[in-house]
């Protein structure tokens, strides 16, 4: 009897309301697609970092014969002796539990595959063979430690410089965590927008049905139950919208992203799981009930007490 | 079952208290007249009875409760034991007769075979058998009252208020309300009404108390609307 009670209570709070219903529907819907975004964003950048990582290396790079105050290039270009030198140090008991793989390059091929790069842009026309030193790549076994052999090598005698790609994937990640924070902000307004129209809609909700709330609490109703139809009006309209967007997110990510990304950003971005969507879906859920929480616990305390 | 000792109530701070040292004591069972002109704190009276307002001074005891130091969980069921009638009926639309003293059942979580049990019964006792069916709209304004009568007893209250019950009313179907109170007082439950109508009054030959500004100024045991007539 309660049980049926209630739900046809709100059956009909759902009729009566129906389009600031929807209107709660719709906000909490894109409010909760951002943040399901943002975490989908987390995800994505997490997995790249874990590719990407695993392919970091450090690049020695050499002194060029052109070579004239630059680095530790006094001397010129890097001689046999201070090449040795430096892969005794990339192999030394200091050194070799960080290097997996090292592979020296040659001057000339360095100069080749800037060519390939650069071929035919005004930035080959100045360059020469002799601008190029040899180059050795060193993978490392755990990518974060790239600075332990960066600040061993970098200082010595025929290094022109020995660079990490850090820095390429910092701007990356940097991109990525402002886009995520960029989704945030848009969910946070967008949640409070939500938060609002609950509460609105709950008050709306309490007014038209003030006749009947007056009864109740006349002839002694509990205030559980005289709140209930209102707080769960309220809940279930934001859970509606926490299922839209995890149907949204997945779609999204199903049909369109994975497809797109694979097809034009598969080097840089790896590929975009749908199974994500679904990882975040229980987070929605929880982040929809506590929006129509707050929202009751704002309009009710003053609403419909005793 | 109410008892006043001294009750003062006065709504906002320098306003003139709308009710000013009240005493009053109504034994279970009496049916009790409130009368006085419009202001004179019956209505306030009554919401200090069903616990809507506080009192601000004095002592006030309703079925042997403290109203003053009642908790707030305390109230609902506390107000169970209590129905109310009001000028302006306040029914419930959309509900047909029978769903709207059922409502009353529903709301405090009786079951569904002890409602359809008790309400053909109360909607005989205020003499609608046959018009459970009707919407509040078809009825006339005397009818709608009943319902209003049957939802506030349905639940066998102990105490009923009623606020002005016929002030909406004509005479002759007036009258018909007063027997449908009379009869719900002869089952035992105490009757407390807020009235202007004369007639009503004279013809009942009940307790009459008269209010005027916030004082009880009469206060007779059988007594007439306009005093000693």
């Amino acid at each position: 009897m309660r049980l049926r009670f209630v739900l046809a209570e709100i059956a009909h709070g759902f009729r009566r309301n129906a389009s600031m219903i929807s209107a709660v529907i719709l906000v909490t819907f894109v409010s909760l697609s951002a943040v399901g975004a943002a975490l989908m964003l987390q995800f994505q950048v997490e997995r790249i970092k874990g590719d990407w990582y695993g392919r970091m290396e450090v690049s020695i790079y050499l002194c060029p014969e052109d070579a004239v105050d630059q680095g530790n290039c006094a001397s010129g270009a890097v001689s046999a002796d201070q090449l040795e030198a430096v892969e005794d140090r990339l192999e030394s008991a200091e050194l070799a539990p960080y290097v997996r793989e090292t592979s020296l390059q040659s001057a000339e091929s360095v100069f080749e595959d800037y060519q390939v790069r650069f071929g035919g842009s005004y930035m080959t026309d100045e360059v020469s063979v002799e601008m190029f030193g040899p180059v050795i790549h060193v993978a490392l076994t755990d990518p974060e430690k790239f600075e332990v052999v960066t600040d061993a090598v970098g200082a010595m005698p025929g290094v022109l410089q020995a660079v990490d790609q850090s820095d390429l994937f910092d701007r990356l990640f940097d991109l990525l965590s402002k886009l995520r924070l960029a989704a945030l902000a848009v969910a946070a307004v967008l949640g409070l927008a939500a938060v609002l129209l609950i509460a609105t809609t709950i008050r709306l909700s309490a007014l038209s049905r003030q006749r009947e709330t007056g009864i109740m609490r006349l002839v002694g109703a509990s205030n559980l139950f005289i709140q209930l139809p209102f707080i769960l009006e309220g809940a279930v309209a934001a859970l509606l919208g926490s299922v839209l967007a995890v149907g949204a997110l997945w779609g999204v990510a199903e049909f369109w992203l994975a497809g797109w990304v694979e097809r034009n950003f598969i080097v840089v971005m790896g590929s975009v799981n749908p199974a994500d969507a679904i990882a975040v879906a229980p987070w929605l859920v929880i982040a929809a009930v506590a929006l129509a929480g707050v929202s009751s616990v704002l309009t009710l305390r003053r609403f419909t007490r005793v | 079952m109410i008892k006043f000792d001294n009750v003062t109530k006065i709504y906002a701070r320098g306003a003139r208290p709308a009710l000013d040292g009240v005493s009053l004591e109504i034994p279970r069972g009496q049916f009790c007249f409130l009368v006085g002109a419009s202001g004179s704190g019956k209505s306030t009276l009554l919401s200090l009875v069903l616990r809507e307002e506080h009192i601000t001074s004095g002592r006030a005891f309703v079925l042997g409760q403290d109203i003053a130091k009642m908790p707030q969980r305390r109230i609902p069921r506390f107000r169970r034991q209590i129905g109310s009638v009001f000028q302006d009926f306040r029914l419930l639309e959309r509900k047909t007769v029978f769903q709207n003293v059922a409502f009353a059942m529903q709301v405090i979580g009786r079951p569904r075979h002890a409602i359809m049990r008790t309400v053909p019964d109360v909607l005989d006792l205020v003499g609608l058998a046959g018009k459970d069916k009707r919407a509040p709209h078809e009825l006339s304004g005397g009818e709608q009252q009943r319902v209003a009568i049957a939802r506030a007893v349905v639940n066998r209250p102990q105490i009923l208020l009623a606020d002005e019950p016929t002030g909406n009313l004509d005479p002759r179907t007036s009258e018909g309300i007063m027997a449908v109170l009379a009869r719900v007082n002869q089952t035992g439950t105490t009757v407390v009404m807020a009235t202007h109508d004369v007639g009503l009054v004279d013809q009942a030959r009940q307790r009459v108390v008269e209010l005027v500004e916030g004082r009880v100024v009469r206060d007779e045991a059988s007594g007439y609307y306009g005093g000693d007539a």
